[in-house]
Parts: structure tokens; sequence; C-alpha cells
């Protein structure tokens, strides 16, 4: 508290000056942040006669639901979704289980070869085969346009690796683990029951790096992936957004050409609206340990 | 370890053995991760050889014909050669010189704001943007930066000026490019400034408050010192990391109306290699990339333990 009156009674002249400044960057910076985001949900939702017209900039106009309704009687979406949703449950179960057994027997100070399976490791950091030696690996696996050329490739992130290492170096004691071997408890049982329930932390942190990259992730399945079924959401976005692919159930009862490109743009701020639902859902959840992870990375960086 | 005093006399593979088998199941927790590595991460590296090869699948990399470096003289002779190294060179400078000092100049200011509450939720919102995917930032970008019904060129024609064509000129790729990175990346950079600012005394601040010092003067003299070796690894890091600049995006942003600028080495790579099916070009060329961006790596950390004592390794 003193320090607080204290800070009150110094504020000079500059000082107040100072903190206006501040505060008016830091608004800005919020409206930055948050703008586009806001309009892309208030677009998606208005007559797409005034969002082409730049008449909706702060508030919707003529709310119409036709663009959701358009996106969600389109199948590729729902399709997209689910192959998304497969990918993300598989792949990150694969990766947390890699990266943490891993990580943890790096942190083990009395693994025999230590220091040379780690230079095996960190080398790859620096150097890699490149685009077109892995697209051959991948190819002579018999993984080409299967399911798991999502999941394999990406199986460990050495950088998360790293991160889960300096996790468990710097929180498990090894006190710990000598009065657990003398009571008899292996590396295993060790592992399983006592590392893994205090490390709740640096789970939720690997389950939210792997999912959001799993979630995002577009040039794997545009390299790996041929037959559409198997399509991540990220792929049908690309197409619709980008590529401007016009979505199927549009071309039936829409009449003139004019009619329809309004649609496809009204459509477009709804599709990126349903793909970002999940993460800004999970946001205020997972923020928290966005930042933990973030910090334990640095702490070796 | 004093078990081991016994054995230290021991031949290397009557240790080795000795070791492992103690050990095995820490072994067993790293086997798959291990494998991984070799598979994906180091088998690609011998594929490099093909590069130097006119590789062909029948024959395999074992068995197609030698060239030595005859890719690279084709690459480096190739009439867009300077353009698209040129391409990445200034994409990575100009993306390191916007998205290094600005989430510093954002974490110090953060730092100083009085008002707790506020100041939480302006650093929970500024990395809610790093959760995009790319492919929908790119989508963003195409629908706000369109000339005719994009909305950066309402509030631009509101003010009085013409509608800007963000996405088709080839001058106004790299700044597309950069600053939608800068409203991406820096919520998530700052985070470690952030983390670092707190770890900074307060006896310190509170003896330069009763000398008389201002804000910004405490900032400038107490703050930026006490970021300086959080804010050099970055800068390592980062340079490091110059030659892989963000491809995807580059690709995604790509149209054939800015292709003179938005042509960068992977991007090139990408086309070559999977659309063109010109398999040891492209790795070829990919090959030159990731040596440069070895050598970049090794040259910054030498120069940086010489002069500030801070290295990665």
């Amino acid at each position: 508290m003193v320090h607080i009156k204290r800070n009150h009674i110094r504020r000079s002249r500059s000082d107040i000056i100072f903190d206006a400044v501040v505060f008016v960057i830091m608004l800005f910076v919020l409206f930055i942040c948050l703008y586009p985001l806001y309009f892309m949900l208030i677009a998606s939702i208005s007559d797409p006669n005034y969002v082409l017209t730049g008449q909706v900039i702060l508030y919707p106009k003529g709310i119409t639901f036709l663009g959701y309704e358009k996106i969600l009687g389109e199948e590729d979406i729902w399709m997209g979704y689910r192959n998304t949703i497969i990918y993300t449950i598989l792949g990150t179960t694969l990766n947390v289980v890699l990266t943490l057994s891993a990580g943890y027997a790096l942190s083990r100070k009395d693994l025999p070869g230590r220091r040379g399976i780690l230079i095996f490791i960190v080398f790859t950091m620096f150097f890699n085969g490149g685009m077109i030696p892995t697209y051959m690996v991948v190819d002579q696996l018999h993984l080409i346009d299967t399911m798991w050329a999502m999941i394999l490739p990406t199986a460990v992130q050495v950088w998360n690796l790293m991160i889960a290492r300096s996790f468990f170096e710097s929180t498990i004691p090894t006190e710990l683990l000598d009065a657990a071997m003398i009571d008899g408890c292996r590396t295993l049982r060790f592992f399983t029951q006592i590392v893994l329930p205090v490390s709740k932390a640096i789970i939720a942190v690997m389950v939210l790096f792997y999912a959001i990259s799993h979630w995002n992730t577009f040039f794997n399945a545009l390299i790996y992936l041929e037959s559409e079924s198997k399509y991540p959401l990220q792929i049908i976005l690309r197409n619709i957004l980008i590529q401007n692919q016009p979505v199927a159930g549009m071309m039936d009862d829409m009449a003139s050409l004019i009619e329809r490109q309004k649609a496809a743009e009204l459509i477009k701020y709804g599709v990126i609206v349903v793909a970002s639902v999940p993460v800004l859902v999970l946001y205020p959840f997972v923020q928290k340990y966005f930042v933990t992870g973030i910090m334990v990375g640095s702490i070796k960086g | 370890m004093t078990a081991y005093a016994g054995t230290a006399k021991k031949s290397f593979w009557f240790r080795f053995k000795l070791n492992f088998f103690k050990h095995w199941e820490l072994y067993l927790l790293l086997a798959p991760t291990l494998l991984y590595i070799f598979i994906f991460l180091y088998m690609p590296m011998g594929g490099v050889l093909m590069a130097f090869e006119d590789y062909s699948a029948t024959k395999g990399i074992f068995g197609s014909p030698w060239v030595g470096l005859k890719h690279f003289q084709r690459f480096f002779n190739s009439y867009n050669f300077w353009q698209i190294f040129y391409n990445t060179i200034s994409l990575s400078v100009y993306n390191l010189v916007a998205n290094f000092p600005i989430p510093i100049i954002f974490a110090l200011l953060l730092n100083q704001m009085r008002m707790r509450r506020f100041k939480k939720v302006v650093q929970t919102v500024s990395y809610a943007p790093y959760f995009i995917s790319v492919v929908v930032l790119v989508g963003m970008l195409n629908l706000f930066l369109s000339p005719q019904t994009g909305v950066l060129n309402f509030f631009i024609t509101a003010l009085g000026g013409e509608p800007v064509y963000f996405m088709a000129e080839p001058e106004l790729f790299q700044s597309v490019y950069v600053w939608s990175g800068v409203w991406q990346n820096t919520g998530q950079a700052a985070i470690i400034y952030i983390a670092a600012l707190t770890s900074i005394s307060q006896d310190l601040h509170e003896a330069a408050m009763v000398d008389g010092a201002s804000k910004l003067k405490r900032t400038i003299h107490i703050d930026i010192p006490g970021i300086m070796p959080t804010a050099i690894t970055m800068l390592l890091l980062n340079l490091g990391r110059i030659m892989s600049i963000g491809f995807e995006k580059a690709l995604l942003m790509q149209t054939t109306l800015n292709i003179s600028a938005s042509e960068i080495i992977s991007t090139f790579v990408y086309k070559q290699g999977l659309l063109g099916a010109q398999f040891s070009y492209s790795t070829a060329v990919g090959l030159f990339n990731s040596v440069i961006g070895c050598v970049l790596v090794i040259i910054v950390n030498y120069t940086s333990r010489k002069l500030t004592d801070t290295s990665l390794w």
C-alpha cells in the first residue's frame, strides 16, 4: 500500500504525459487486435449489400443468417471438420505421449549417452533435408494420401521436446527419484505414477501447442493428401477463401451472377467464424497455459 | 554414481551393456522418439544427395548418375535467380526489422501501465491473433484489403484517398506480409519480455524514483538494460531462422500479379519440385537455402559470443 501511495504523490508532469501516451497506445493496440475479429462476426450476419458497400462498420446491418445456412448445408465443410478433429485427436495423443516420455528420459542426468543423444536431436533444429527429400521419405513409406501422413511426419516437434525436458529438469528433484528407487520403484512406474500426476501444467501446455498446430496444419495436407474425402478443414478453407471456389449449395437457387458473388462474400466471413469458433471458445481456458509454455521454453531457450 | 566405480576399468562395451540393462526403461521411453527423428529428420538429410545426381525414381538414390554441381549452376544461371534470392533476403530482413523491436516496445509500455485490470485485458487480447491459422489470416487479408469491398479501403476513401489494391501490387507484397505478421505475432513474442521485466528488482525502480527519475527515464535506464540479455538471445534465434521465413503465408498470398515480389526460394522449391517433379533441381535449390541458413547461424553465434558473451551454444 505504501508503495502505491508514494507512487501517487510522486507522479510528475512528465509521468502524467507518459501514462496518457501509454494509455492511448494500448487502446489502439486493443482496437487493432479486436476489430478485425469483431468485424468478421458482424459482417457474417449482415446483409452482403451493406457489407460490400462499406456500411457495416460498427454493428451488423440487415441481419441475416443466410450465410450460415449455406455453410452448414455444405458437405465439404462438415467433412473437413470431421477430418481435422480426427487428425487433431490422434495426432495430439501421439505427440504428447512421445514428447513427454522422451522429454522425461532426456531430463534424467543418469541416462547413459545423454550428451550424444541430445546432440543427435538438437542438430535437427539447425539443419534439415528440406521439402523434397522429406516428401520422398513419406512416399517410400507409402504414407501418401493416408491419414498417417497427417500424423507421423510431425510425431514430435524437437522444440517442444526441449521444453518438456527443461520442465522436468526444473520440477522433478533427484531426491524424489532416489527415494522412490530405494523403495523399489522402477523408472516406468516412477514416470507414470509420480512424475505425470505432478506435471499437469506441462501436459496442458503440450496438448495446447500440438492441438493448435494440428488444427492449423495446411501445407502437409496440401502435399501429402490427394483424395478430397481426406482433406482437413484448412484445405477446404483455402479453396473457399483464397481460391474462390464456389460453395456447391450456392449454385442452385441463386438467380443472377451478382447475387451469387454477394452470397460468396457473405459465406467467406461466415466460414472464417465457423473455423475459428473452437479456438475462440477454448481461448479463455487455455491462454494461461499458453503463457506458461512460452515461459518454460524461454528458460533454456 | 558410486555404483559404477568398480566398473571404470572394464571395457567400454561391458560398461555400455551394464548401463543399458540398468537403464533399459529410460531407453524404452526414448526409443519411439529417436526412431521418429531418424526416419523423418535424418533420412531426408541423406536424400539431399539427390541434389548432386540426376535422380530417377526407378534407379533410386544410389543408382542415379552423379552430376556434381550441375543443378546448382543451373539455378545460379537461371534468369530469375537474383530476383528470387533478393526477394527471400529482403523479405526476411524487413520481417526481422519490424518483428524484433515491436514486441519489445509493446512489453516495455505495457509494463509501465498503471491500471492492473486493463493491463491484463490488453495482454490477453494481444496474443489472440496468434491462434489464427495462416489460411484464415490470408483469407482475412483478401477480404479486408480488397480494392472495391475491403473495409480498409473504405477507411482510405473516406479519408479522401484512392483505393489501393494491396494484394496485387508487387511493391506492397512485403509490407502486407510483414505487418500482418506484426499483428499476429507481437503479443505472443512479447510474453517472454514481459516475464523478463517482472523479474527486474523493484528496488532499482524505487531507488530511481527517490532520485526523481521519470517513468520514461526509468524505462530507458532500468528496463531496457534489464531485458537486454533476453533480447539478444531472441535476436540470435531470429537471425538464425532468417532463411526459413514462413513460407506457407508467402505461398498463400501469391497471385499472378504479385509474383515478381512474392516468389521466394521455398515457394520456388515447392513449385519446381512437387508440382514440376524436378526432384534433383529443387532439392539443390532447397539445399542452397539451408546451407546459407546454417552458415548464418554459425556466423551470428560466433560474432555474438565474441562481442557480447551471449551465445546459443
